[in-house]
Parts: C-alpha cells; structure tokens; sequence
C-alpha cells in the first residue's frame, strides 16, 4: 500500500511537488531535483532552510531554537528539514541564504 | 623534537537536541564507545584507540554547536604559568574545578576573543578500556562502523580570529602552519598547530561569535574514508561533501552532519608540521583547490552553514 502524499507549492506560483507521508518538505524537493529552498544540515541545526508555511497541516521535528523562537515555530517560520505534512501545504521561502541567491 | 606545553586537542563538549539520536550517530555510525552518563545528563564517549577517559562530550539542550574544546597540557604548573601569563591579555580566564567533567582534573578556561571557550587541563584519568600498552595488538576489542581513531582537531567560526591567534601563540605557542586569504588578502581562515600535525584547530573569520564548523574525527587511511562513505550512503546520513582531499592540509576527508546538524568529519593523512617550516598560504583565486583539492570549487554550503 502506498503512503499517503501531500502537494507542496510554494509562494512563487510557479513550484508544485508531491511529499510521502514522512519525508520532510526539504527533503522531497531535494528528491524533485529543485534547489528553491537550500539545503543544509537536513538536521535542525544550521537554519538555512527556514520557510514560512502560510497554510496547511504538518508537525515538526526539534529545530534550533536560534534559528526558531517559540512565537516563530507559532507563527509557522520553521526549518523545511524539520516540517512533515499531514496536508496540502503552501510555503514561502525565508532563508538569508534564499534571498541572497535570488540577487 | 620534544612537544611541552599544550599536547593535542583532548575533548570537545558538543550540544544536541535529541540525546537517543545524537547516541545512534556518534556510538552507531561513527564507532565511539559510550563511557557513562553524567548525573546532569551528559554522555561522555571516546574512540577505541584513545588512552583517556573520555574525549567527546554530549550534552542536550535545544541549540546545537560547541560548548567548549579542551586542550591536554604537559603539567599542571604549566596551567599556573599560562594564567599568569593571560593577565596581560584583554580576555576572561577563569578555573573549572575539578570533577566538573569525570576524571578531569582542574581547567584553565580562557574565553577567546573569537566566542569560544578553550579550556586547558593537566590531568584526565587513563581510561581502563584504552589501548594495549603491552605487546599491543593494534585494537583489542574490533573496532565498530566508521571505527575512528581518535578526536583530531576542530574548525570554529568567529570574530576577530587573528586576536585568538596572538594569545594561542603568545602564551600557548600554537604555530600559524597555513592561511587561507580572503579576497583583500586578509586571512580569512587559520589554521594553527601545537605538534607535528598540520592542524590542531583551525579559525574563521565570520559575523557570529562562537560557532562550530566541524569536529574531527581520524581515520587510517584512504580505504577507511571509503568504507566511513558506504556507511553515509547505507545509513542515509546528511554528507556536505566527500570523499575528497583538501589542498590545505592535504587530509583525504568526508564532512556529514550529525542530527542536530553539528558538522562532523572523518578523515586520514595530512603533511607533518615542524615549527621551524615556512607558513603555507592559499590566496582567494585558489580557495575552490585549497578546500576541495578534486573538485577545485566551493559548493553551497561547506563555507556558510555553521552551527
């Protein structure tokens, strides 16, 4: 039986990918070959990969807390490596390391 | 030539967020062997073939990176002289008494300008599960996984790393052996040694104080880097880069990730330093050569992602 899978989109309008129940957000688009989110330690550690997720249901993993606060984990900023969907999600890129690439 | 003073790196205190995982990687993977458990909670391990008690230190908590490195010394008058000798300097010493770690006797810790704790101390107690000292066999018990050898070395990222380097060698003599430059020219990674090895830490220059870039682990030679690689694929653990060699060093290496994304590396060879030899400097045209040797570029993330 296959696992479930969620549709991640991102807020570019233009990225759409599928996520297994179980893999993180970061993860499945390193798999569909996409570097619109960059990839770190796959860990929780180095905070590269944060993203905001503007809408959908998911859990975490432990995440740095100097790179998520509380009021951010709260307010959905959270570490693409650390975000396991349980739905469809919508997500906007945060990372200084994202923007610096889109210069 | 006869090494006094600082010895080598001895231990570094590592900080994890999930204490079970963080046992899987560094017992499972890397092949360290589990000492015991702190009654505040830290783990301490060591390698098959250190003689010491215990050389890696885990200690859980919600931010990852460095708590602090500690520096074996030759004697504990040396510990005396050096304190004194850090009055002159413009940076925080203070005495860790004994027993704070098991086994450990009194620490010099010296906050460097850099945001990092170096602590130095004389004594450690031998470990009754160290290396054979009488017609030794080389390991006793078979080494398991990557089977390091030993903890080797560190690269810490901070500020002002120069100003470390005039007190590691003003008052520890830790020798500069090779430079990377930044654009301007300045240094913008150091590498210093206290013993025939190119390195026995190494510095970055970076806006955040007191991070960790990876802790270093030996291996024997180059089919130990291979077989450590099967293992990273086999066990799916996150690799920055590798196997490769640097140009700076020359040790043949692989970088991965612990899981909470603390940098670690395996590695083997390296040049013998003497302190009598000439600095080696990489210039930044260079910089994709003198650290990966192979594929003579920088990927996205080896210089920037710290913890």
């Amino acid at each position: 039986m296959n696992k479930a899978s969620h549709k991640i989109s991102l807020t570019d309008g233009e990225t759409e990918i599928s996520c297994p129940e179980g893999v993180s957000v970061l993860v499945a688009m390193h798999r569909a070959g996409l570097s619109k989110i960059p990839v770190g330690c796959r860990a929780g550690g180095c905070g590269v990969c944060k993203v905001r997720v503007v809408s959908g249901q998911y859990h975490v993993g432990k995440m740095s807390r100097a790179h998520v606060s509380e009021a951010d984990e709260a307010a959905g900023v959270v570490l693409a490596c650390k975000v396991f969907p349980e739905g469809d999600l919508l997500i906007d890129p945060q990372g200084k390391f994202y923007k610096s690439q889109q210069k | 030539m006869a090494i006094n003073g600082v010895l080598r790196p001895g231990f570094m205190q590592i900080r994890v967020m999930e204490m079970e995982k963080a046992l899987w990687h560094y017992r499972d993977i890397l092949g360290l062997d589990v000492v015991g458990t702190g009654e505040d909670g830290r783990v301490y391990l060591k390698a098959y073939d250190e003689f010491h008690r215990h050389s890696i230190i885990l200690r859980e908590t919600d931010v990852p990176g460095m708590d602090v490195m500690g520096f074996k010394v030759s004697s504990d008058a040396y510990l005396d002289e050096s304190a004194e000798k850090l009055k002159n300097y413009d940076c925080k010493t203070e005495w860790v008494e004994a027993g704070e770690q098991p086994g450990v006797g009194r620490r010099l810790r010296v906050h460097l300008p850099s945001g990092h704790l170096f602590d130095f101390y004389a004594d450690m107690e031998l470990s009754d599960n160290g290396p054979m000292t009488e017609n030794p066999d080389v390991f006793k018990d078979m080494p398991r996984a990557c089977g390091v050898i030993r903890f080797d070395h560190a690269l810490l990222y901070g500020v002002n790393v120069m100003e470390n380097f005039k007190i590691l060698n003003e008052v520890f003599d830790f020798e500069l052996a090779e430079v990377q430059n930044d654009p301007e020219g300045k240094p913008l990674v150091i590498f210093l040694s206290i013993s025939n090895k190119a390195h026995d830490v190494a510095f970055a220059e970076h806006e955040e104080p007191g991070k960790l870039h990876h802790c270093s682990f030996l291996l024997e030679d180059w089919n130990a880097v291979g077989h450590a690689a099967d293992i990273m694929t086999r066990f799916d653990i996150p690799v920055d880069i590798g196997p490769t060699r640097h140009g700076i060093t020359r040790g043949r290496t692989i970088y991965f990730w612990d899981p909470s994304g603390n940098r670690n590396e395996v590695f083997a060879g390296g040049y013998h330093y003497y302190p009598d030899l000439p600095q080696r400097t990489w210039d930044f045209d260079n910089v994709g050569k003198a650290i990966f040797y192979y594929e003579k570029k920088l990927n996205d993330t080896f210089l920037p992602v710290v913890t």
